[in-house]
């Protein structure tokens, strides 16, 4: 690998509504420069309050999770969280 | 995740099906004192929270002994193993099995004589490089009027670096299956562990966990153990307190990963589970679910 090969840095963020100015309820990230080293459970704070607060520090929005109805018979019935948002940096 | 990367489990399992002999062993204790057992405003909370912690109830003359035999294995019987049996009298286990606030608590939350599902002794070793994946343990479970427990005892202080178990309150009532969940790596109102020596805590089946990366000089000890219930689990606490208005109080907890909206159908999942608990099919929490049960049948007639 040479130094000037551009790398990914993946922000995700799951927010409280499918709206991308909610406030966030979950996080994780991924660094493919290798400078930084995430895991489960690293930090109680999120990075942003809010999705949009991402794009004002520069991060760019390149996957947004479906809208999907809940399925017949399952309407009460809760599993994964429903609102990603998929960031990224170029570094 | 029963035998977890990063985690050592001293003993490998050895499962051989579900007993039917839980009956000729000798009880585990007699029935705990009512002191003991947990109040209808701790099962509420339980149900709502999916864990219940005790801090320091291990005498630390057990606490001083665990490391020990934690690092020499704990003979681990078959899957479904009877508590008397997997832990006969005189044994480590037992001791910390028969503590009264741990025995009012496994009576209260699964009942009497329960059996082992497994147990397991996990390490983490001091600057281990790695976290679990925030996941819930065995495969999905869609049991909706009983539920395993687990216990978790961490023998020595643990501090926030030390990696104590991650958990988050309210995900256990969530349908996933095992570590689909381990994109998430942090979720608002998420617990720590940080907790003196002779902790225990009970935690649902279902509720979403994880060693986390152990980034202090101290290698951490924790000993889990799942319980499966052979009794229906209805009203099996203290209920003195089952009117109290504390408990609607516990069961209407938010957290601050709830999502606007599904974050209300947990209200539904905690209800369903009350109506379990309690035998009591009319019981309601804020009316959710009245409303949408509400499916009149008096026909009037014509005009």
């Amino acid at each position: 690998m040479t130094t000037s090969t551009t790398r990914q840095q993946v922000l995700v963020l799951y927010l409280a509504t499918s709206a991308l100015d909610a406030k966030v309820i979950a996080w994780s990230r991924y660094d493919g420069t290798g400078q930084t080293n995430p895991a489960a459970g690293d930090s109680d704070e999120p990075p942003y309050e809010t999705g949009v607060e991402a794009l004002l520090d520069g991060w760019r929005l390149f996957q947004v999770s479906p809208l999907i109805p809940p399925y017949p018979g399952a309407e009460y019935e809760t599993s994964f969280l429903k609102h990603e948002f998929l960031f990224e940096k170029l570094t | 995740m029963g035998n977890e990367t990063n985690a050592s489990c001293l003993v490998a399992p050895l499962t051989l099906g579900y007993s039917d002999q839980y009956s000729h062993g000798e009880a585990m204790t007699e029935h705990p004192e009512k002191k003991h057992l947990l109040s209808s405003v701790q099962m509420a909370r339980f149900v709502a929270h999916g864990a219940f912690r005790m801090d320091g109830v291990v005498p630390a003359s057990l606490n001083e002994r665990a490391i020990a035999v934690f690092d020499e294995g704990v003979a681990r019987a078959y899957a479904g193993a009877p508590l008397e049996e997997a832990y006969p009298e005189g044994s480590f286990v037992r001791e910390l099995l028969d503590l009264p606030e741990v025995a009012g608590a496994i009576h209260s939350l699964v009942g009497p004589s329960p059996l082992i599902d497994h147990h397991a002794v996990h390490i983490r070793e001091a600057r281990n490089g790695s976290a679990q994946p925030l996941h819930a343990d065995a495969i999905i479970d869609t049991r909706d009027d009983a539920f395993d427990v687990q216990l978790m005892y961490y023998p020595q202080d643990v501090t926030l670096d030390m990696g104590g178990t991650l958990s988050v309150p309210g995900t256990h009532l969530r349908r996933i299956n095992e570590s689909d969940t381990g994109r998430y790596q942090n979720m608002r109102g998420q617990t720590r562990l940080v907790c003196p020596a002779g902790t225990v805590q009970f935690l649902h089946h279902g509720i979403w966990h994880g060693g986390r990366r152990n980034d202090s000089d101290t290698t951490r000890y924790m000993f889990k153990i799942r319980f499966n219930p052979t009794v229906r689990q209805r009203l099996l606490w203290n209920t003195d307190d089952l009117h109290d208005p504390a408990v609607l109080e516990e069961l209407r907890v938010r957290f601050p990963w709830h999502e606007n909206a599904s974050g209300r159908i947990e209200y539904v999942n905690r209800t369903r589970l009350w109506r379990a608990l309690t035998g009591d099919p009319a019981f309601d929490l804020d009316y959710w679910m009245t409303r949408v049960e509400n499916r009149p049948q008096r026909v009037l007639p014509s005009v």
